[in-house]
């Protein structure tokens, strides 16, 4: 994307100097070969062979217990429907299931609001890391700290805190007069989805911080020392000065954070099981797998989620001309 | 007039400097909280404090009393070890080839790669699933450290060519010069400049293992497969209504500890190594 290769790559026949032998250049592509075996297989095998078979039980009607017997069904599991003599029609599948549309629904609200979040407070905590202060080591460590905690530990340790009886967080609510009674955070229906929301952004923010962090470090400091000379303004320095040269580093973290965030699982099975109001697409697809002994119906469910991502991810490579070509052009 | 000005720097000093204690206050106050939980006992478990008053072991010795803990901690490392193990040596292997041999398809090979990486992991489960137990390895160590390499492998290949590629021409022409085979080349010259590199996604993917839930949670079946992220988050009491949650506490406390206390340590290469990772791939 971004980087800036100048070292030359041998093992290139048309390299100008070192006049290299065809016998060594045979021998060397044959060892890549070797080298690159063990990789591929592992990707084949672990990746490529699983998404395809996902991908074919969408389509049959296997169960959990029968996945050798599993017979060809079409797009039922997606879609499908009945008439009856009295002319109304029945629609089922995954693409008629307003649970499934919950799930997507879910989804796309808290990718949207958790990115948009982690973004303005990912800026500030960079901006801030970006400053020369004494301490500046100590703040780096300490925003480390929720980015190497375990999800399921994040997710429990909030639990304990956003508990309804025993929570700090409603202790500390009450003494301040935020609230006038102790609410149940996260299995209010109301209030769900805004946990959800607030561990997320605790636990992803320092990620986003840390790449906007890279970013503002490659702008050359005497930009800066010219606007001061020039007198502008420190927020019109950071709108048209900072913010368009952090640009492409700030594009990279989100389009990272949002396709993590459409995969979200561990976080919502742990701090709010079952509720439907933060039930995201993985979750219900697992559910169908594995729990409901909807196998084939959750495939459906899970190559629909990966059609999405991959979708995002096609456009974001295109629209942003990854560099693919390992560096030597 | 610089009455003023020295009042309105000073302002600002004190706003920033509140900015600050923000961000740190709100990145340690839920682990700090935690770690105050589990040590109290009884009933004090249930009164809000703010500071600690009391220091009792009482939950550490449930934890490690509660039969399958120490094994889960035990899983846990031997998974978590054995896919760094296993990642990095496909990552070096095929980082060399990626990184110093052209060869046909290559940007094919890095682009497919690259999307890899961006697999949701619940689009492979099904698949997966089917693959482990046709293998037999549903309920085993093995068929999780097998099912990791799909989010450590891509992402360590990735960051280990960027990091080769850009390692000068010189050394590798003069061990050609003197007849090395391209095994002896890794081993021997690579391997001793690439050690920052190692470190770094190799605790990278230590994480990432040590963390990972969902296949965890879908591929085994008993407390003595499975690991701790999985033991926790079905610890539970006497009864369904009853959340243990001083254990809970403390057993999360246990396994955060060292992987805090790992970051700290190394945490430019971490810094690195994340921001090699996101901003190149």
């Amino acid at each position: 994307m971004t980087t800036e290769s100048t070292a030359p790559v041998i093992g290139t026949l048309v390299h100008p100097h070192a006049p290299i032998r065809s016998e060594l250049f045979v021998s060397r592509t044959r060892a890549a070969m070797l080298f690159l075996l063990p990789m591929i297989v592992a990707l084949i095998v672990v990746a490529g062979w699983p998404l395809y078979r996902t991908i074919y039980f969408s389509f049959t009607d296997a169960s959990l217990n029968n996945l050798a017997g599993a017979h060809f069904v079409g797009f039922r599991n997606y879609l499908s429907w009945v008439t009856l003599k009295s002319g109304k029609t029945f629609y089922s599948g995954v693409l008629a299931d307003p649970q499934w549309w919950n799930a997507v629904w879910n989804t796309v609200r808290f990718s949207v609001l958790s990115v948009l979040c982690e973004t303005v407070l990912g800026m500030i905590v960079a901006l801030v890391l970006n400053a020369d202060f004494p301490g500046r080591g100590l703040v780096r460590a300490a925003i480390l700290i929720p980015w190497a905690i375990p999800t399921i530990v994040s997710a429990k340790m909030w639990g304990w805190m956003l508990n309804d009886q025993f929570g700090i967080i409603n202790d500390l609510f009450l003494r301040l007069h935020l609230i006038d009674h102790k609410i149940a955070w996260t299995a209010t229906a109301d209030t769900a989805m805004t946990a959800v929301l607030v561990v997320d952004i605790w636990k992803t923010t320092p990620f986003m911080a840390l790449l906007i962090l890279a970013g503002l470090q490659m702008i050359p400091k005497d930009i800066y020392e010219a606007t001061e000379i020039d007198g502008v303004h420190p927020l019109k320095t950071f709108f048209f000065v900072t913010l368009p040269l952090v640009r492409p580093a700030l594009m990279v973290a989100v389009i990272f954070r949002l396709l993590d965030a459409l995969r979200i699982f561990d976080l919502i099975y742990v701090l709010t099981p079952n509720s439907a109001q933060t039930k995201t697409m993985s979750v219900a697809a697992r559910e169908n797998l594995i729990d409901f002994d909807k196998f084939a119906y959750g495939s459906a469910e899970s190559t629909l989620l990966f059609v999405l991502i991959a979708i995002i991810t096609i456009v974001y490579i295109w629209a942003g001309r990854v560099n693919l070509e390992g560096g030597d052009r | 007039m610089t009455g003023t000005v020295n009042l309105w720097a000073l302002a600002k000093r004190t706003a920033f400097y509140l900015l600050v204690l923000a961000i740190i206050v709100e990145s340690v106050f839920p682990f700090y909280y935690a770690i105050l939980t589990s040590f109290k006992a009884g009933t004090a478990l249930f009164e809000v404090n703010y500071w600690p008053t009391m220091i009792a072991w009482d939950n550490y010795i449930a934890v490690f009393r509660n039969g399958s803990f120490p094994q889960n901690l035990m899983n846990s490392v031997i998974v978590a070890a054995c896919t760094v193990a296993l990642s990095l040596l496909f990552a070096v292997t095929a980082a060399y080839a990626l990184s110093r041999v052209r060869f046909r398809g290559r940007s094919i090979l890095l682009l497919t790669i690259l999307s890899v990486s961006m697999f949701p992991q619940i689009a492979v489960l099904a698949g997966l699933f089917e693959v482990i137990r046709a293998f037999g390895l549903f309920n085993t160590l093995w068929g999780l450290i097998f099912s990791y390499t799909i989010f450590t492998l891509p992402f360590t290949v990735w960051v280990l060519t960027t990091f080769m590629r850009d390692l000068p021409i010189e050394i590798e022409e003069a061990a050609i010069v003197d007849g090395a085979k391209p095994w002896t080349i890794i081993t021997r010259v690579f391997m001793p400049l690439m050690w920052p590199a190692l470190v770094t996604t190799g605790l990278l993917a230590f994480i990432a293992a040590w963390n990972e839930f969902l296949f965890a949670l879908t591929f085994t079946s008993s407390n003595s497969t499975r690991t701790v992220p999985v033991a926790i988050a079905l610890l539970s009491g006497a009864s369904q209504f009853e959340i243990p949650w001083g254990t809970i506490m403390a057993a999360s406390v246990i396994v955060t500890v060292p992987l805090v206390v790992l970051v700290l340590i190394f945490q430019r290469k971490i810094i690195s190594g994340l921001t090699a990772g996101g901003v190149k791939g």
